[in-house]
């Protein structure tokens, strides 16, 4: 497989114009006689089905959930970054771009990352345009705060509903375009599987999740906004619907997949309760503003009622160790710190699997009203959960899966290797290397979504002849045939466990092996567990009812048989990149210190994954990252 | 502790439905209300039955997937909460707990508590939008915005679409939904162009799709989740008035040209 990242040459800053004045147009009155199916309706896929719409393309959008407003995208809380230097703190384009660079430690593309950052302005404009209430200051100019890994103020805020106000901007767009007639919408709707016509994406197949019908549907280019994959592992804090689905049918249809094992951990997650235990949820990263992390020094006090902890018995881990980012280190940082002390045996709460982010300092210095104005809905929601005081007691955290960096292999046109196929948002893999800083994942869906991929689909559609394709075209017909196969399948195993079980099972098995410290040993372990417990799924999987009608247990056996192939992958991605980069700490790959020892002259590359058939190891492919323009560094943030 | 559940099953919307009752055995008081509901699905599935049916998602109170009516209450017992986020600990040892889908003429039960609220997204199409295409925007700080107008706006911007508002109210209005969404953009300078038209289109929708009318029984504002207040559905009905006059004086200027 030949891997063209396609990335325009010359300055930098000059790429992307360049490359949207080479860029191939579509004649406006041509635009309308062609077809474009977007997956997904949160930032990646809303935004880019609006926004094809409002050019003129006829689109259209597919979603699981009833309606395109509750896309997972909805869940994001802190904000959103972007290189509007409105706080005159030395913010700048190229800023942003380096932050995110080093942030997600020198394995993204520099291309796409700088459009990423030049493109960030554009979208804060977008969205106040809409009708996005970001939070403000009393002269009426917009506010911002800080997040981790940078020492400026650029993220925008919305107050802890940033994703949510972000989503419905683009949700209302693209409902003015569903009135308008140019977007037809599909929720509860599930895509399948995607069709392929002589070597081109031309469609997907779905099954409508009210009646069990499978039914394809046809275009001319497919865009795939469809999230990511952190429900591998079972407990996270993704939406109980996310998927991997889409991505993962697409990869095994030719799809290169990039870089799988890149997973976030995210260091501010309510622990986990019990075994009932259904989801994480996360607590915005924005709270390390003004909450302090800290756990007792010694382990005796572990039992102790915080407050009755004094000051010189606690140790502020993060303020010590990293001085100069303190309590606003990088994720990965901050939750491997967090892992550090309670393997000491320094953690508190239930199973000692917690740290406290403490207020106290914070209310002293600026009042309760004011942190009540800042983080009131997140209080408040660790509250419901807890059933503890947060003004009061200090709040237990502890890192949960978050975040997937890895995804679907793109080119700088954010196509996949399948020509047609485009991928957008948390589903590709192009911008946050290997671990994504906070408030960037907002930006990426909808710079992908507004304003990169409705060109790139224009250039593609402008630059191919595009066939009519038959609704019974042979590869039509045999891809609808597969889907219904695997349907029958799963349903025909009439086995004794649930699917949940199973689920749960996976669940923890990657992440005790595949989580936040991996060794080959236990990589190689879950790569022996993993199979059998896919090949016991297959034989042993109850799923009660029939396909032809709402039935949350066969949308569940799909997704989650999805997941068991997709681990394997994840593991072996992980064996094989023998250093430790961001997210993915190899335990054998260290500092003296215990930081992420990255191996540049070997692994200074995106692993590309390649199916080559059911039952044959994947093909590994590589495109090397060239940097010229950041000088590549051990990530410091003391 | 223990429950015992009386659930509506209903097979699907053209089936009837009927109570049917289950036990909860060993529920741990920091469950959340749906992963009660997961445990009895699990021992349902084990048992060879259908689990129940219902809409849940985030499970974390913001995308307005789940809901239901807990004891004739939208959402349950406890105020400003989504059924994802009320927990066991709610409840009493050994207390019986009805569970309905939403009630709403305009929610057709698909099955069990899942209903169909494809409604709520015609009315945002009818005119729940700015129209700012893509690209064509100016920097963001060159529109300032009163802190105040932006906190209002925030706070009718919060609605997530559940329809608790609907299920609640005993005419079956979702005045409060729509209201929030003309509040929202109706209290920032981006949105005043279209207010009117978008009062006008909104309403009308909303009465299309057969949701009743406000009579200010308020039921709603108590079961929203994101305790969004009925003083939006002051500011709808002002717009939605001030608007058919200036659609009136519209048409009296309006000539042939």
């Amino acid at each position: 497989m030949e891997l063209r990242s396609k990335i325009p040459s010359g300055p930098l800053e000059k790429k992307w114009d360049k490359h949207r004045f080479e860029m191939k147009l579509v004649n406006p009155a041509n635009k309308r006689k062609h077809t474009v199916i977007v997956v997904g309706s949160g930032l990646a896929g809303g935004a880019a089905a609006a926004t094809l719409s409002e050019l003129g393309y006829n689109v259209k959008c597919f979603c699981f959930q009833d309606s395109p407003r509750r896309a997972h995208s909805i869940a994001a809380q802190g904000g959103i970054n972007a290189a509007k230097n409105y706080q005159n703190d030395g913010d700048s384009i190229f800023r942003l771009f380096y932050d995110t660079i080093k942030g997600g430690d020198f394995r993204a593309r520099e291309g796409n990352v700088y459009r990423l950052a030049q493109t960030s302005v554009n979208i804060i404009d977008q969205c106040v345009a809409q009708g996005v209430p970001f939070a403000r200051e009393y002269g009426g100019l917009l506010a911002n705060r800080s997040f981790g890994g940078a020492q400026v103020s650029r993220t925008f805020y919305a107050r802890g509903q940033t994703g949510q106000q972000l989503l419905l901007g683009a949700y209302q767009a693209l409902e003015k375009e569903v009135s308008k007639g140019g977007v037809t919408m599909y929720p509860r709707t599930e895509m399948l599987d995607v069709v392929i016509v002589n070597g081109r994406a031309r469609g997907i197949v779905v099954r409508d999740m009210v009646s069990g019908a499978i039914e394809t549907h046809l275009a001319d280019a497919v865009i795939l906004g469809t999230g990511g994959y952190g429900n591998v592992f079972f407990l996270s804090t993704n939406a109980k619907g996310s998927n991997a689905t889409a991505i993962w049918r697409a990869y095994k249809r030719g799809a290169a997949f990039a870089n799988p094992c890149f997973t976030q951990i995210h260091p501010t997650c309510i622990p986990v309760a019990g075994e009932h235990q259904s989801k994480l949820t996360l607590m915005s990263e924005s709270l390390r503003n003004d909450g302090r992390v800290w756990v007792p020094k010694r382990k005796e006090d572990c039992a102790k009622a915080p407050n009755a902890i004094p000051e010189a018995d606690r140790d502020y881990y993060l303020e010590r160790k990293y001085p100069s980012f303190g309590n606003l280190s990088p994720r990965d940082i901050a939750s491997r710190a967090a892992k550090e002390v309670c393997d000491e045996g320094r953690g508190v709460g239930p199973g000692g699997r917690g740290v406290y982010l403490d207020f106290g300092d914070a209310i002293k210095r600026v009042g309760v009203d004011k942190i009540a104005e800042r983080y009131g809905n997140l209080f408040e929601m660790y509250q419901r959960i807890t059933d503890e005081n947060p003004y009061e007691v200090p709040m237990r955290i502890y890192p949960a899966v978050h975040y997937t960096m890895g995804g679907l292999w793109v080119d700088y046109n954010l196509m996949s290797t399948i020509p047609g196929l485009h991928v957008t948002g948390e589903a590709n893999f192009s911008d946050h290397g290997a671990n994504r800083l906070g408030a960037s994942a907002l930006m990426q869906g909808l710079a992908d979504g507004y304003f990169i991929v409705p060109l790139t689909i224009g250039d593609y559609i402008g630059s191919t002849k595009l066939e009519p394709v038959a609704a019974d075209h042979p590869d039509v017909q045999a891809t609808e045939a597969a889907v219904r196969d695997r349907v029958n399948k799963l349903l025909a195993v009439k086995g004794t466990r649930t699917v949940t079980s199973f689920h749960r099972e996976l669940g923890r098995t990657m992440w005790e092996y595949c989580g936040m410290a991996r060794s080959a040993e236990g990589l190689r372990k879950a790569l022996e567990i993993i199979p059998k417990l896919r090949d016991e799924f297959w034989r042993d999987v109850r799923i009660p009812g029939t396909g032809a009608e709402l039935n949350q247990s066969l949308e569940h056996a799909g997704r989650v048989a999805d997941f068991f192939e997709l681990a394997e992958l994840m593991c072996l991605d992980a064996l094989h990149r023998e250093e430790s980069c961001g997210g993915h700490f190899r335990v054998e790959h260290q500092t003296p210190d215990g930081e992420a020892l990255r191996d540049d002259e070997h692994f200074t590359y995106v692993a590309a994954w390649e199916f080559a058939g059911e039952g044959k190891p994947p093909v590994l492919n590589k495109e090397p990252l060239v940097f010229e323009n950041v000088a590549l560094s051990q990530r410091s943030y003391k | 502790m223990n429950l015992t559940l009386h659930v509506w099953r209903q097979t699907g919307p053209d089936t009837n439905g009927t109570m049917e009752r289950y036990e909860a055995r060993d529920v741990s008081p920091d469950m959340s209300f749906l992963e009660m509901l997961d445990v009895v699905n699990e021992g349902l599935v084990e048992a060879g039955q259908m689990p129940i049916a219902f809409d849940h998602d985030c499970r974390e109170g913001i995308c307005g997937s789940c809901g239901m009516m807990i004891n004739g209450v939208a959402h349950g017992p406890s105020k400003g909460t989504a059924t994802c986020q009320l927990h066991m600990r709610t409840f009493e040892d050994g207390a019986s707990v009805y569970i309905e889908p939403w009630r709403s003429r305009a929610f057709p039960v698909i099955k069990d508590l899942v209903v169909n609220r494809g409604a709520l997204d015609r009315i945002i199409a009818a005119g729940g939008f700015i129209s700012a295409q893509t690209g064509g925007a100016q920097d963001a700080n060159n529109i300032p915005v009163a802190k105040q107008d932006s906190d209002d706006a925030m706070d009718a911007a919060a609605c997530i679409g559940c329809g608790a508002c609907v299920a609640a109210c005993p005419n079956g209005s979702a005045s409060l939904f729509t209201a929030a969404k003309i509040s929202h953009l109706g209290a920032l300078p981006q949105g005043q162009p279209e207010r009117n038209r978008r009062a006008q289109r909104m309403v009308l929708q909303m009465d299309s799709e057969g949701f009743g009318h406000c009579t200010l029984y308020g039921e709603c504002q108590e079961a929203c989740p994101k305790e969004i207040s009925i003083d939006t559905i002051a500011r709808m009905n002002r717009d939605f008035v001030g608007s058919t006059v200036a659609a009136r004086e519209e048409k009296a200027l309006g000539g042939t040209g």
